[in-house]
């Protein structure tokens, strides 16, 4: 029964970072209709600017500002530069430039910062929750991942539904060529739309760094797995992102702890495919009629 | 080139294609004579890269459905190839064969599950089979080797060929024919009815199934069409590198596929050649360029990955057609300053200039 | 189909063999008879070499070389070996054997290199052995302990360097038998030929005590799971074949569920600096030693932290010198140490190296360096050091305790090995004040 705990609590922790991750790739999909294959890189990236911060003697929680900030200038930029002059080509051209900013941020991160991985502070304990004698493998740090993430998609929730902003984000992203003609300024939500984005993989990055270290490729799997789960719970539900990303790191967690770590990402397949199969959109997304 | 223009091939497609790969293989014959077994090796790796790119940009650039999972695809011919040759020993061209056949069934099973799914979320499920699939291998070491993989025994050229026949230039002229193979097969596919319902389907798929075309069952035969080039290939990459292991096969190969076939120019075969030359020349070029300027290790070792990440984004952002784009920007403007033909079905007042035509894939 | 379809395909065919043909002219060149001697020039000596300097895989590993190319660098400053610097070019594979392949076969045919040293990784490296022994080209000291590199029969080029992971595993399992006696064991271990040979070591001794077997793939990093079914299980020590990664992970893990199991871990996983860093952020300041106080493992050099050592001494003062941008810790000691080696044998193959007599070279054996043991090289074994010596990571250090031991692959003893270590100058490789 404790080992079931473990395994339950374990995959929570696991899935709250997944789903910051896909909630990165839907805000980017509902923004702009592209996937952002070099998300991983970005947050590994803005990570790598935390840590020099943290390691040239600041504190956690300025690095961790740091962080998000990073996040935000770094989406912004990327989709004004790179990402601007693709939107309307077709959608394979959009993928190819997220490829390459992958690969390239891979590679200046390994110029920059070199492939040894560091070591990244956690916010809190790593000490798990004594539960009557026995230490579970969640402690106040997992709470908090827990915390901020839900704390991140209630107040992206909350500006989306109830700002002006974020009725203007999501009109461009529905109809911007209406949107256009009502006087929004759609060009400058996509940027946010992707500079929030960015912030979001951000956070998603110095939660998981403490677990996975930071180095050039060690965020790889986090943004697979998050991936999936966006995919998991449909790309243009954010509710479907942390539902996906919890429901992944669960069964993920139940699938490494009582069939073996070596069947992990053939799970991760499997699950997709048997979702996809029944809800070819994803778990929560608007189904879409296409009956001829 | 009027010379050439002035040649007349037969109007048979299947007759056409055959000659032009007929001279093709002439001159790679040829190229292969003076090159030295290094070189020979690359030829070799160009092709079975070209296998895979044509299938690939047959299935994403004339049918619309992107793959990020053909590396998987590569490995199941390669695993099918290396366990036939290496374990039963069979003789190589039943082997390739038998792994095409093997990989088109897996492509007919990838392609019913994508069938169903459109964009990011078919982008999703076969990125899961990149990642996933190689999985296999290190699940069941004693039949697939684990993560050394399966050892299999290159192929000796045959005898007559005389003693001293290189090794490396067999090796190319097997991954040779093999992509001439491919490349015969697949123009004519593109250019006949096939070919038609492949862009059909893509270009507006409800109007397509009101024409009476099947749009499943036609996405999943280019599911096994690209699976059946890709099996190839992966069955040529054990012939030239005698080795069928879980990490050659991992989730940047697949994305090497995609970088490929856009670089290259999407939906064209001769794109597909680019594309497989840029994948194996640019890393050595790149390699070369490193060590040249002799910076810190760490800038050199990772130079080579960050030209790759500028070609891509560069060639997207300045040229979306690819290398094969910019070619056919560079023919047309040719012929448009050329232009004292019409076209045969102008239907307009021919004192009119007609406006050059924009010819789509 | 139409004319204009028809003259641009005719076009696009021609472009394409235009392609081709300049591709052919990029590529031709080099093509020169082969000599007893390739790579070997009045002054000069060019060998090659395939690592992961990019990649999952290169952290930690991508200091090796570099460090081998400092001594190589150092020694040339000497005046090099027998009058020839050492030219050494090593090339990234990304530990992906299709890129070993390629660039193995680029060193050897077109860049021809006079052998391939120090050549890193199991399921790298095995896919360029047979390449490498059919073309006759020397292949010393792979940087890895699978014991497939001792067939002298059917690869009489290829040689290892350090103890394998079978030898490695017995050393440590009669540690545990007979310091800890009794209690309960458990493995975590990669999930692969490094962590199941060393398991199988462990088994020759050990067996009868272990409670759990749990196993990680290297790039999931994951391991609550595993951690917490030793944890249940009640094991008191646990018996590691991890990378340093992984080492870290364990201990984290382990910290997080408040148990505190002795580990007795695989040299390849248990270098303090490397480790100790990857747990700086977790100990508040200190240097991430607090929680790997304590930790038993092995070696077969001495230790980093040792300075009084007049090797450490030595790597030291030529990392400072010409590698002084990485840390100073295990992986720069191996590559030194191996590249130490490699300049001995080929002093030992005379002044005019050939590449069997540099094979015939090692074979004679009698190369002592920094080894805390022999090698185990003749004509009969190709297998590298014999054994090790058990030590404990005290105050961020390891701090060898007893003799080193050595022993052999299969279920022969462990014996006490009580040469001493020569110094760096007896060999005369390393000429004496600098």
């Amino acid at each position: 029964m404790s080992r079931f705990l473990d395994l339950t609590l374990n995959g929570i922790s696991n899935g709250m970072i997944y789903a910051a991750v896909a909630t990165a790739f839907v805000l980017i999909w509902r923004a702009t209709r592209i996937v952002n294959f070099a998300q991983g890189a970005m947050l590994m990236f803005t990570t790598f600017i935390a840590w020099s911060v943290i390691d040239a003697g600041g504190s956690y929680w300025l690095g961790f500002v740091v962080a998000i900030l990073s996040g935000l200038i770094l989406g912004a930029v990327v989709e004004l530069v790179l990402i601007r002059p693709v939107e309307q080509a077709p959608p394979l051209n959009a993928v190819i430039v997220a490829i390459g900013l992958l690969i390239l941020l891979q590679a200046l991160a390994g110029m920059i910062w070199g492939g040894t991985p560091r070591s990244f502070p956690p916010a809190f304990s790593i000490r798990g929750y004594n539960l009557g004698g026995h230490h579970v493998l969640f402690g106040p740090f997992d709470l908090f991942i827990v915390l901020a993430v839900l704390s991140a998609a209630l107040l992206l929730l909350l500006l989306f539904r109830g700002t002006s902003i974020g009725l203007q984000m999501r009109a461009s992203a529905f109809e911007p060529t209406v949107a256009r003609l009502q006087g929004v300024r759609v060009g400058r939500m996509f940027t946010l739309g992707w500079a929030l984005a960015s912030a979001a993989g951000s956070l998603a990055g110095v939660l998981i760094a403490p677990a996975v270290f930071v180095g050039p490729n060690n965020f790889d799997a986090v943004t697979v797995f998050g991936f999936t789960a966006a995919i998991l719970g449909g790309l243009d539900s954010p509710l479907g992102a942390v539902v996906g990303g919890l429901m992944l790191g669960v069964a993920l967690s139940y699938v490494a702890g009582y069939m073996g770590s070596s069947l992990v990402t053939l799970a991760a397949l499997v699950i997709l495919i048997a979702v996809l199969m029944v809800r070819p959109t994803g778990i929560f997304s608007a189904a879409k009629a296409r009956r001829v | 080139m009027s010379a050439l223009a002035r040649l007349r091939l037969p109007q048979q497609t299947l007759m056409r294609h055959l000659l032009l790969a007929a001279a093709a293989g002439v001159v790679l014959y040829l190229i292969s004579l003076a090159l030295d077994p290094f070189n020979n090796l690359r030829l070799a790796g160009v092709a079975y890269y070209f296998t895979a790119l044509a299938g690939l940009t047959v299935l994403t650039g004339l049918n619309g459905q992107i793959s990020l999972g053909h590396g998987a695809l590569m490995a199941v011919g390669a695993y099918s190839a290396a366990l036939l040759v290496g374990r039963d020993g069979w003789p190589l061209a039943a082997a390739l064969a038998a792994s095409v056949v093997v990989t088109a069934f897996t492509g007919l099973l990838v392609g019913a599950v994508a069938a169903r799914l459109r964009g990011p979320y078919l982008a999703g499920a076969t990125l899961a089979l990149a990642v996933g699939l190689p999985g296999l291998a290190l699940r069941y070491p004693d039949a697939f080797g684990g993560e050394n993989g399966l050892d299999v025994p290159p192929p000796a050229p045959p005898a007559w060929l005389g003693e001293t026949f290189p090794l490396e230039r067999w090796q190319a002229w097997i991954a040779c024919l093999c992509a001439l193979i491919t490349l015969v097969l697949l123009a004519n596919l593109v250019r006949g009815r096939v070919g038609r319902a492949f862009r059909a389907v893509r270009d507006d798929e409800v109007a397509a199934e009101l024409a009476g075309l099947n749009v499943a069952r036609i996405q999943v035969f280019a599911f096994i069409v690209s699976a059946a080039c890709a099996g190839l290939a992966g069955g040529t990459f054990v012939v030239v590198t005698s080795l069928a292991a879980p990490g050659a096969f991992q989730l940047p190969l697949s994305l090497a596929l995609v970088t490929g076939v856009v670089l290259g120019g999407l939906g064209s075969l001769a794109g597909a050649v680019w594309g497989a030359i840029a994948l194996v020349m640019l890393p050595d070029w790149s390699g070369d360029l490193a060590r040249a300027l002799s910076l810190s290790d760490r800038v050199e070792a990772n130079l080579p990955l960050a030209i790759y990440g500028l070609v891509l984004i560069g060639v997207m952002l300045a040229a979306p057609g690819g290398i094969q784009g910019l070619f056919r920007t560079g023919f047309e403007w040719v012929a448009a300053r050329r232009s004292t033909w019409r076209p045969t079905d102008d239907l307009i007042d021919p004192q009119r200039p007609t406006p050059r035509r924009e010819e789509q894939s | 189909m139409t004319s204009i379809g028809a003259s641009r395909q005719r076009l696009s065919g021609a472009c394409v063999l235009a392609a081709v043909c300049a591709f052919v002219i990029a590529g031709c060149g080099g093509g020169g008879s082969g000599t007893s001697a390739p790579g070997v020039t009045k002054d000069s000596v060019k060998i090659g070499s395939h690592q992961p300097l990019t990649g999952p895989a290169a952290p930690g590993y991508s200091e090796i070389a570099p460090a081998s190319n400092a001594f190589f660098k150092y020694l040339n400053s000497q005046g090099g070996v027998n009058g020839r610097t050492i030219n050494y070019v090593y090339k990234d594979d990304g530990y992906n054997p299709t890129n070993t392949v390629s660039v193995v076969k680029r060193l050897v045919l077109q860049q021809k290199v006079f052998a391939i040293f120090n050549g890193l990784g199991t399921p790298t490296h095995t896919k360029v052995v047979d390449f490498l022994n059919t073309s006759k080209v020397p292949d010393l000291f792979v940087a890895s302990g699978c014991q497939c590199w001792d067939q002298p029969d059917d690869h009489p080029m290829t040689f290892g360097w350090q103890p394998d992971y079978v030898v490695e595993g017995k050393i440590l399992g009669d540690y545990i038998k007979k310091h800890f006696a009794g209690k309960k064991v458990a493995y975590f271990y990669q999930n692969d030929d490094f962590g199941k040979d060393g398991v199988k070591g462990l088994d020759m001794y050990v067996k009868s005590q272990v409670v759990s077997r749990q196993s990680y793939e290297p790039g999931d990093t994951n391991v609550g799971p595993q951690i917490s079914a030793i944890k249940s299980s009640g094991a008191e020590v646990i018996a590691a074949f991890t990378i340093p990664a992984y080492t870290a992970l364990a201990e984290l893990t382990s910290v997080k569920l408040n148990y505190k199991p002795q580990l007795v871990v695989s040299n390849v996983g248990s270098d303090p600096i490397t480790v100790g860093g990857l747990l700086k952020a977790f100990s508040k300041g200190k240097a991430g030693a607090a929680l790997i106080e304590g930790l038993v493992t092995n070696g077969y050099l001495p230790s980093v932290g040792d300075t009084s050592n007049p090797w450490i001494d030595l790597f030291k003062r030529i990392h400072d010198r010409y590698d002084a941008k990485a840390p100073f810790d295990g992986n720069v000691l191996f590559g030194m140490a191996a590249a130490y080696t490699f300049a001995q044998a080929l002093d030992k193959a005379g002044k005019n190296p050939t590449r069997q007599g540099l094979v015939d070279a090692v074979e004679k054996g009698n190369l002592r360096g920094p080894g805390l043991v022999p090698f185990r090289f003749s004509d009969k074994s190709h297998a590298g050091f014999t054994g090790a010596q058990i030590g404990t990571i005290k105050g961020g250090k390891i701090v060898y305790e007893g003799t080193p031991v050595t022993t052999d692959d299969g279920a022969g003893p462990l014996k006490p090995y009580t040469e001493k270590q020569p110094t760096p100058t007896e060999q005369g490789i390393v000429k004496a004040g600098d």
